[in-house]
């Protein structure tokens, strides 16, 4: 006669304790301000030639947080903007900085040699790393994320070797383990992305 | 009071309702929606239809979003091949999730569209009063022109 209150009382506890875990679970994982992916597929990996001079391997990255974009350091807006926002990022992760790694492909070989898009992201922030590579190597990476290119966009006014592209301007965020997370769009804020690198470093 | 004196009270009261408490309501009632995602999908069998020569978008070259009402952007891939949905490319049986958090018109560079954009504009939550009335007046003819 006393096991039936027993097992229910039981069952009644190992319910909360399910209910308290989920919840817990719940709150516990913040959602990403960046547009994510569900599931997350592993981030297409690729060998580009690294703007410090050696061979750069998206899949070097693992154990840190990845902000990939992809551009040209003739941009006249878009680019400088977005790479402003990453290094306004990682000053405000502190620390916690040294594991995240933003890692810009260049979307205009012609123009970007390794040097120059060292120098270029410098300005922002010296541990920014640039990649550059052949363009079937670009083109190959840029159809694996989904970026867009236009053709050569000449402005009269401009020499012909002033030209300007118009590209994809998201940035992708590749969580520790290679995991291809989420997209961050042009206009979000240093601090939507300092949020996002905080809870992937987090997992 | 006589039955028809009665019928007139109740019929003043139920037009009075209607006349003020229900812009009342209109004008101050909360926003809110079952959902806050505005749902979008790539059926399966879509690439399949391409190739046979059918055209379509997939996605409307402008989407309409509001604070606080349908913030969050779902696109689902329910086909058996990646697709190119708006800005991201999306697997097969993969879902992106983009949440809004300010009002404002993004662009975002899309092949699929002959202007080569997706727009998206996301409009402040509708304030207390008169801009909360005539969204919901807005809501509620687009409602009926669907139907």
């Amino acid at each position: 006669m006393t096991r039936r209150p027993a097992l229910a009382s039981g069952a009644l506890l190992a319910s909360l304790l399910l209910v308290f875990g989920m919840v817990a679970e719940a709150a516990g994982t913040p959602e990403l301000r960046a547009g994510a992916f569900d599931p997350p597929r592993a981030a297409p990996d690729f060998a580009l030639k690294g703007s410090n001079g050696s061979e750069l391997k998206l899949s070097r990255y693992r154990g840190k947080v990845v902000a990939l974009g992809f551009g040209y350091t003739h941009c006249p807006g878009v680019c400088p903007t977005t790479l402003a926002l990453l290094a306004d990022a990682k000053k405000r992760l502190a620390a916690a900085g040294s594991n995240f790694e933003v890692v810009y492909v260049t979307v205009d070989p012609e123009r970007d040699t390794p040097e120059r898009l060292k120098s270029f992201l410098a300005a922002f922030d010296p541990t920014f790393i640039g990649a550059t590579g052949t363009p079937q190597q670009l083109a190959e990476v840029r159809k694996a994320y989904g970026i867009t290119l236009s053709e050569k966009i000449f402005v009269e006014t401009l020499p012909k070797s002033d030209y300007l592209l118009d590209h994809s301007s998201s940035v992708y965020l590749v969580d520790r383990t290679g995991q291809l997370r989420g997209m961050m769009p042009f206009g979000a804020s240093a601090g939507d992305m300092e949020h996002d690198v905080r809870v992937l470093l987090s997992k | 009071m006589t039955p028809s004196h009665r019928l007139r009270y109740v019929l003043a009261i139920l037009a009075g309702i209607a006349v003020v408490g229900v812009p009342a309501w209109a004008a101050f009632a909360p926003v809110a929606a079952d959902t806050r995602e505005a749902v979008y999908e790539i059926p399966k069998g879509t690439f399949a239809r391409r190739q046979a020569g059918a055209k379509f978008d997939l996605i409307p070259s402008e989407i309409r979003l509001t604070m606080g009402v349908k913030d969050v952007l779902v696109m689902k891939n329910h086909d058996d091949v990646p697709h190119l949905f708006g800005p991201v490319l999306i697997m097969p049986d993969q879902s992106f999730r983009l949440p809004f958090r300010k009002a404002s018109t993004y662009l975002f560079t899309c092949p699929l569209h002959s202007s080569g954009l997706l727009t998206i504009v996301v409009e402040p939550e509708p304030e207390l009063g008169w801009k909360r009335l005539r969204w919901r007046t807005a809501a509620a003819a687009q409602l009926a022109a669907a139907l």
